[in-house]
Order: C-alpha cells, then structure tokens, then sequence
C-alpha cells in the first residue's frame, strides 16, 4: 500500500560562495492519512528545511540535490512550479511560527481567506466567505462573522494563530506542515492550539507533520518521531518508544537535558559542547565530538539508520 | 495589601535582602495631545491612555534562595524586575535591599547597590554590545566601581570570572559575534559577576537558548550560586525550569500577584485557580495529555484592567463577588500565599 508521503533518501543543498552545505542528508520517512509525525531537534539541525523542502519552497541558493517525494503515489518532487502550485497551500498545508508575520497587516481577514480559496477554486466570491465561516467555526473562534471584518492586529497571538490554522483548512488539505505553530505563544494558549491540531486531524482525516524544538509537546502530540542531528535523522521510531528508551546517546542526552527529568535543585544531564555548523561537520558520526561512547570507528564511518529494538532506527555504531 | 504579609515579614527572624512593598508602576502611552483627544457625547475631551504593568505587588526575597516570577507575555514580570534594580523608577510603593531603601535614592547613592545588586538578561545577541570585545565588556564595570585597580589587576580578576562560567579566558580578546548563542549568555552571566554582586535578577536568561545548552546554562547558575552564595530573582515563562530550580516561586497575572507559595507546595498543589490552569498546561514527556483546565475568554490588556478580581473574566469559579472586590492575599496553613475569593471562602473547586 502506497503511503500518503513518502520521503525517500532527501538531500538538500545550499550552493554558497565557500562550497556547497549540506543541510538534509539522506532523510527518508513516511506519512499516513490521519498520522502525526513530529520532527525534533536543536536550531540548526535541518528540521524547518526538511518540512519546506517537501512543498518545494526551499529557495536559492538551496536546491533538492537527490532524492524524492512522492505525495499521494505521485512524484511531487519532479513538479514543475506551475504543477506544485497546485498542491502547495491546497493539498498539502503548511503554518509557520509567528502568526503576525504570516497573515498581511493590511487586509481583513476574511479579504485574506476568500483570496486564498479564490487561488485554487473557481468560486464565487459569496460562497467562499461561507466556506471561510464554516473554517472559522471549525477551529472554534468566538463570533466567527465579526472576525471576517477584521485587521490581524485586532486579534491576540492564540488567535490569530487559530485563523492561520483555519486558512490552512480552507481547500481541505491532505497534509498540514507545523513548523514551530506554538514557539511564539504562551502556554495556556499553546495547549489548546495543540488540542485544536490534534482534535482537527482525526476528524479531516489529515497528517500532520509537527516541527518543533519542544520534546515535551512532540511527546503529546505524535504518535511517530524522528530527531535531527546536524543534518541527518538519527533516530526514528513511535514516540512512546523514543520517549521511554531512547537508543543514540544524543536523544538520551537531549532529553537528560530537560528540566523535569531530574529532581529539582540536581545538576541536569548535559550534552558537553554544541552542534556543528553545517559547514563543518566532523567526519564519521556527526555527534562523535560530544559522544561520550565515542570510539574510533565513529571518527571513520557514518553510521546508517537502522533498526535496533523496539522498533526504534537510529543512526549509532555503538548501540 | 494584606496585613498577614507584614505580619510574616515581622515575625520572619532571616531578614529579607530584597523586599518590595505595594509596588505599583504604570506607564503612560498617551502621546502628544491629539492621541489624547476623544469625543465623549460630542464633547471633544483629554484621555490619558495608561498601561497598568504592576499593580500593588508585595515580595520579599530571602538570602540564598531562588524566587522565580512566573506568568504568561505581558503580565508585568519584567517591569518588576526592572523596577527592583532601579531601571524604572515605581509609581508609588517601596522596594528595600538589606533593610534600605533604594528605590528613590539618587544615581550617586545608588552606585553602591548597583554592585550588589546585577541583571543578567534575555538575548545575549541584544544585550552584548556588538563594537565591545570581551575585555571592555568586563573590565568597564570593575574599573568604574574600583578606580584605583591597575589594569593587570582587572585582567585576572576578568579571567578569573571567566574560568568560573566556562570561557576560555584566552578569548578576552574576541567579540561577541564570534561567540555562539550559549557561549554569549556565559559572557553575560561572567558581566553580571564582575564586581561580585550579592542578588542577581535574571530575566529569561535560557529561553533563547536550545535545549542542550539550556541545560548547561541552569546547571552553572546553580553551581554559581553554591560558590558564591548568591540570591537569585528568577523571572522565566518556562515553568519546568522554574520547578528544577526554584525555592519559591510568584506567579502573577496582569500585573498582580495570584500566588506566593515554596516551589514544592505550588507544583504540588496549586491552590489559585490560574496557576492551576497554568500548571495544567505544561506539556510533559511521555506523558499522554492530560486534560488541561481550558480558561474562558482572552487575557485582557493591561490598559483596561478588569474589575475586582483580575482573573475573574476567565475563572470558572468566579462569581459577583470576584467581578467586584479585588481579592487580598491571605496566608494559608502551609504558608502559601493566595489572592482568591473562591480559596478564602473554600468554594469547591476541583
């Protein structure tokens, strides 16, 4: 059975004056309708990249070096833009970060959501401010019609970033991208914010692909993980699994490093140094210099993800 | 506010080293006087438009322990810090450091206590002066506070403090730009060490930083604090942070202080209802969601402070007496501190 996405072997590249960098190196996974998946990592590590690269907005200087994507069973990787327009913003949705930088300051809201239907629909323009009510509703805003009439600015940050969500449903996507929805929020508002996706891809039926630095809300959220490193996936598996025993030093690490793993007032567990920049990545395993198993092999070879209990792939010679 | 407060104050044998007392700071954001111009019932009139960021907060922070403020974007945690160390002068209220009172002292009588007390802040791209090199950075304060100190002098004790928050002083002469994000927030926790102050407010200091390197940062504040006896005003938004490393904490709302309890109590059992909700929020992992307690309604701004209460709007437990009567801060049995109706009437809540 073909899976809804399908990422095979992704590499990215960014052609810079010094050379090429490499930012995803031979990422593959899959999605199935109505899944979560979360991607987790540091700044850094490829996660944003990976999640643009998918709708193809990654812009110069990088470009998709190998690799391919198919959506639906269908190559979306080989798409022409006049082709990807056609999934990117309708099939396939994505909601960035800040919800302020999103939505445009100078028109009304329901200017911006009846634009975007109008984008990929043939529909008048009546209709389409019924569908955008009806979306309105769906991610539970209070007074939904007043909403329509108004400016961003007149919205608080939690829901602003619901309409966001809502413009994200306006064509009924397969897949909707998350990149950071919550980062900019406070927490009371990032709960229900994760209620609201959660809740929405069991009832449309959609994936969701949550990235986000936050381990804790992955852990909520998704039912599958994979963690970047400089670059890479180096570990993929179901989050119950990933969560309770970790398999690569650096996700044992990463999650050591988070308050509330250990008692209050002890020295947290912490990973000595910081990720490599993408432009000089250690040989062998990228996360060698930090490892404390760290043999020679590592400095040599680069370990492949594979499998290595409890379901669980990841990328370590020592484990 | 309440009269328990004093009273503990009075009976608490450790003398507080910062306590402040009914502070209030609000600020003007009116403008010139046609941003003040509103027409009332075809009447044109003046209307100052005020931003009410602390409203009447009571603290007291004792010698070698962590207070952490907590609470959400806006609710006036950072102008609290910042009326603590003399940035903003407060519009009526006092704040104390060791028994005195600094809070209208004058820039001359204040130099003592800015070497007692120091600030070490959010961003560490923002808070470092890009045109400095490390060495400015630290040697300024201490050769501003030490006039006699001879430059070598400056530069051991420079080193000295970098060893201790993890730089190689060999970088003394690098600038911040060459620094990653984690090494920066080392330099300016070694800036705020400097002159070897006694109480350090920091504000956010690990929210900008990933996950890993948050780790390294709370991990040599604590170790810091045992070296050097320290006091910590802890102001972060992160609640798991605030549980690892704090001995009591305050959690405010538009402005007001809801809850006062020990780090232990309140992550226990949290007794105001928003802190609950706030608690309840927290995502915890490989922990599936628990229900979190949902909150009616939007924070309103602090321009246009509700009535009464000022959580009473999204409280579930509100009734006409929260929307009327600000609530005082009563002392329970466990020696927490709570400004609720609904706590001081035992109205069920669950």
């Amino acid at each position: 059975m073909s899976h809804l996405l399908e990422v095979r072997d992704l590499e990215v590249k960014f052609a810079l004056r010094s050379g090429d960098i490499t930012a995803i190196d031979g990422a593959s996974f899959t999605l199935d309708k109505g899944e979560r998946l979360g991607i987790v990592g540091e700044s850094g590590a490829g996660k944003s990249v990976t999640g643009f690269s998918i709708i193809n907005l990654i812009s110069k200087p990088g470009f998709i070096s190998r690799g391919s994507i198919y959506f639906e069973g269908k190559k979306i990787s080989d798409y022409s833009d006049s082709q990807m327009r056609k999934i990117r913003g309708n099939r396939i949705s994505m909601i960035f970060q800040d919800p302020m930088m999103t939505l445009n300051p100078v028109f009304t809201i329901g200017f911006q959501m009846i634009e975007t239907l109008r984008a990929h629909q043939k529909i008048s323009k009546s209709a389409a401010r019924i569908i955008a009510l009806e979306k309105l509703k769906k991610v539970q805003i209070p007074s939904p019609e007043e909403r329509l009439d108004q400016y961003p600015h007149e919205l608080s940050g939690g829901m602003r970033q619901r309409i966001i969500i809502a413009i994200s449903l306006l064509s009924d996507p397969a897949i909707i991208i998350a990149d950071e929805p919550t980062t900019a929020l406070d927490v009371t508002i990032q709960a229900e914010i994760m209620d609201l996706l959660q809740q929405l891809c069991a009832t449309e039926n959609m994936g969701l692909i949550l990235i986000t630095h936050d381990l804790g809300v992955v852990s909520q959220v998704t039912e599958k993980i994979a963690v970047m490193y400089a670059g890479k996936i180096i570990e993929f598996g179901l989050t119950d699994q990933v969560v309770h025993t970790p398999v690569h030093p650096y996700t044992i690490g990463l999650i050591g490093s988070i308050p509330g793993s250990t008692a209050p007032g002890e020295e947290l567990r912490q990973i000595p140094g910081m990720m490599p920049t993408l432009s000089n990545i250690p040989p062998g395993c990228a996360f060698n210099p930090r490892c404390e198993l760290c043999e020679p092999i590592c400095t040599r070879e680069t370990p492949v993800l594979e499998e290595k209990r409890n379901g669980i792939m990841a990328a370590c010679h020592m484990k | 506010m309440g009269n328990n407060m004093e009273q503990d104050l009075k009976m608490n044998l450790e003398k507080p080293l910062v306590s402040i007392n009914n502070v209030v700071k609000h600020f003007d954001i009116s403008g010139g006087l046609l941003d003040q111009l509103t027409f009332k019932g075809g009447k044109p009139r003046f209307e100052k438009t005020t931003v009410k960021a602390v409203n009447d907060v009571s603290l007291f922070v004792n010698k070698g322990e962590t207070l952490s403020v907590v609470g959400e974007s806006g609710c006036g945690k950072s102008t609290l810090a910042r009326v603590i160390m003399g940035l903003y002068p407060p519009n009526s209220g006092q704040v104390l450091y060791d028994g005195q009172r600094i809070d209208n002292l004058s820039h001359n009588q204040w130099l003592p206590f800015r070497k007692k007390m120091q600030m070490i802040f959010q961003d560490p791209y923002a808070s470092l002066n890009p045109r400095k090199t490390v060495r400015q950075t630290l040697e300024e304060p201490l050769r501003f506070h030490n006039p006699k100190m001879t430059a070598a002098e400056a530069t051991d004790k420079a080193a000295e403090v970098m060893e201790q928050v993890g730089v190689d002083p060999a970088w003394i002469t690098r600038y911040p730009h060459e620094f990653s994000g984690g090494q920066r927030q080392r330099i300016s926790i070694a800036r705020g060490l400097i002159l070897d102050p006694q109480f350090i407010v920091a504000d956010e200091p690990v929210s900008a930083l990933d996950v890993s390197i948050q780790a390294q940062i709370l991990n040599l504040l604590m170790e810091l604090m045992d070296k050097r006896d320290l006091t910590y005003l802890f102001i972060t938004h992160d609640l798991s942070v605030v549980q690892h490393i704090s001995t009591r904490v305050a959690v405010l709302y538009l402005g007001t202080l809801c809850e006062l309890a020990s780090a232990n109590d309140l992550f226990t059992e949290p007794r105001h209802p928003y802190t609950r909700a706030l608690l309840s929020a927290i995502p915890k992992l490989g922990e599936k969601r628990a229900k979190h307690i949902k909150l009616k309604g939007e924070v309103p701004t602090p321009v246009h402070l509700p009535t009464g209460c000022v959580f009473h709007g999204r409280c579930v437990y509100a009734d006409e007496r929260c929307a009327r009567e600000v609530p005082k801060l009563v002392k329970l049995a466990n020696g927490s501190f709570v400004a609720c109706h609904g706590v001081e009437e035992n109205r069920p809540m669950d």
